[in-house]
């Protein structure tokens, strides 16, 4: 547990039920129960749990879009129960399912929003640097799932926030999307701000996060950066043999013919490898001849004793997915 | 790519004055809606083919001088009911399926200067349909009371908010599916028998009992009584009144915004 000097967010057993519900007998459902976290400027924050968890209840609890049954939030030092427009221009959302409306162009629209803010930022440089201006004729309702994720995205930094919620970020994205996001996002850290996400995906929380909490039925499980929750139980890691390799490369390739089919090989979003179990240099040898051999070079590469899907599956007594 | 943006280092100034942000969403919304054509063929087109088919037809003959000083009125209440119930009921119950409330309601907007920004299309719209409507009636010879349009667009904006809160009071609680079922069936009926363009003693025996308890009815009548007589009946004005605060209150009660 740490306990920052400032956080921009804090958290401190936040319950909220919801319903009441037909199918518990007209009887509320606890979906968030004693949560509690910090958020730091100049950090990522990550809440990383299986769909379902409580994620996105807690941050709309943050956000003020849904009132908490019980526990203490406070964003910036006020309680978004109860606060205005001040600190809402301080805040950035961006939705897991976007909230544009389907008619609307993406520069008239950005536009708009920016239009609330005293100084919001200027809409050309946010626009390029997205990628923006190139569907910026093309209707909300006919654009990608990638286009509108970084649609979104300038949506929610439009107004220069301090503070950057955002709600499953990567979902959708295209490789090249995601390539885009998740470095303007780093950079923002980098920058200052204050950046709270949540993520069903390992492989997000584990190129993007400062700090990790892991959400599971509404309660945080464990918490930590990233590399203390992969050395969690490390002393029972002498002589294991299980290694993941992860490796970024064009989508659909068959991989089970270089290296065989007694590892467990997936691919998780289109292009995105993991190959999990007893690896040997044999298989590493295999696999980076046939890549040789069919002039593939992977975009990422790494190789890991752990990972925080292990992690997961640990504490939680649970897969993710 | 460059580095262009966002340029971060700069302090940050808050949000833009309530006024504004509340125009800007009243001109969003009114530009969203009268570039959408359905809702142009509901506000505008609808009641133009009433306007002329009641005046060109024998059906209202007999409850005044000409015809289209009696349709008229009557045109410009299934206007409201058109814009403030089924256009922007519908508007909102997609803005809600979609997250297009949750989201402007994280911005500095929030949700107070959503539902303005709301009310400021509907008034908007409303104008515009009043001089189209109003031209064309003229043009087709309707001599409204002059002291009837004092009371007349009094009436007419009553008569728009009890239709908005129950817009938003059918958005806010069911599918928007439902909404725009609801919505329609409900425009479609009340046209034509809540007393709204055609006047209640024209109506079903039934029906004339009803009409003068539904906002259609008590809108429709008054707006007949303010410009073809210059006079306000204090009844309808409670109706509309009651028909305005029951269902705004139901809706801040109940209204759901995801």
């Amino acid at each position: 547990m740490r306990s920052p000097e400032s956080p921009v967010l804090t958290i401190d057993g936040l319950i909220k039920d919801v319903g009441p519900l037909a199918s518990l007998d007209g009887k509320m459902l606890r979906v968030v129960s004693g949560l509690a976290m910090f958020a730091e400027r100049g950090q990522i924050t990550a809440l990383l749990g299986a769909n379902g968890a409580g994620k996105t209840t807690t941050l709309e609890c943050a956000q003020g879009l849904q009132k908490r049954t019980g526990g203490r939030i406070e964003l910036l030092g006020e309680d978004p129960d109860t606060a205005g427009a001040n600190l809402r221009s301080r805040v950035g959302v961006m939705l897991q399912d976007g909230g544009l409306p389907p008619s609307a162009r993406p520069i008239p629209l950005l536009r708009h929003i920016a239009g609330m803010y005293r100084n919001p930022l200027p809409l050309d440089g946010l626009v390029e640097r997205l990628g923006i201006d190139t569907f910026s004729r093309t209707g909300v309702r006919r654009l990608s799932g990638g286009q509108k994720q970084r649609l979104s995205l300038a949506a929610a930094l439009i107004g220069n926030p301090e503070v950057l919620f955002l709600d499953e970020p990567s979902a959708g994205l295209d490789p090249q999307s995601r390539q885009i996001v998740f470095e303007l996002i780093a950079e923002l850290r980098d920058a200052g701000m204050g950046i709270i996400l949540t993520t069903h995906l390992m492989d997000d929380a584990q190129r993007l996060a400062d700090y990790v909490y892991i959400i599971d039925a509404g309660r945080n499980v464990a918490e930590g950066t990233v590399a203390d929750l992969l050395s969690h139980g490390h002393e029972a890691m002498d002589g294991v043999t299980e290694r993941t390799l992860f490796f970024d490369a064009p989508a659909g390739l068959d991989i089970a013919a270089a290296i065989g089919d007694e590892l467990t090989i997936t691919e998780s979003r289109a292009g995105s490898y993991a190959i999990a179990g007893t690896l040997t240099p044999q298989h590493l040898a295999k696999l980076t001849a046939w890549w040789a051999e069919k002039g593939i070079m992977p975009a990422s590469l790494r190789l890991e004793a752990r990972s925080l899907e292990d992690v997961f599956l640990d504490i939680s007594g649970r897969d993710i997915r | 790519m460059t580095n262009a943006a966002p340029a971060l280092s700069t302090p940050h100034a808050g949000p833009a004055p309530l006024m504004r942000r509340i125009l800007l969403q009243g001109r969003y919304e009114t530009l969203t809606m009268i570039r959408n054509g359905e809702q142009l063929i509901l506000a505008v087109i609808m009641p133009l083919l009433a306007l002329v088919g009641l005046t060109v037809t024998p059906l209202l003959d007999g409850l005044g001088a000409n015809r289209v000083d009696i349709a008229t009125p009557g045109v410009l209440a299934l206007c409201a009911m058109s814009t403030a119930f089924t256009g922007q009921g519908i508007a909102t119950g997609f803005d809600r399926r979609y997250g297009v409330l949750r989201f402007l309601s994280t911005t500095p907007l929030g949700r107070t200067g959503l539902i303005a920004g709301k009310i400021i299309a509907v008034l908007a719209v409303l104008v515009l349909q009043v001089l189209v409507i109003g031209a064309v009636a003229a043009l087709l010879g309707w001599h409204p009371r002059p002291e009837g349009w004092l009371p007349g667009l009094g009436l007419l904006v009553l008569g728009a908010a009890a239709f908005t809160a129950l817009g938003l009071l059918v958005a806010g609680t069911v599918r928007p599916e439902a909404t725009l079922a609801i919505t329609n069936l409900l425009w479609i009926l009340l046209g034509a028998l809540g007393g709204i363009v055609v006047p209640a003693e024209r109506l079903p025996d039934l029906a004339q009992n009803i009409v003068h308890f539904l906002p259609s009815g008590a809108l429709g009548q008054s707006l007949r009584d303010a410009f073809l007589h210059g006079s306000v009946s204090l009844p309808y004005v409670l109706v509309l009144l009651l028909w305005t605060i029951v269902p705004g209150a139901a809706a801040v009660r109940w209204f759901k915004w995801n």
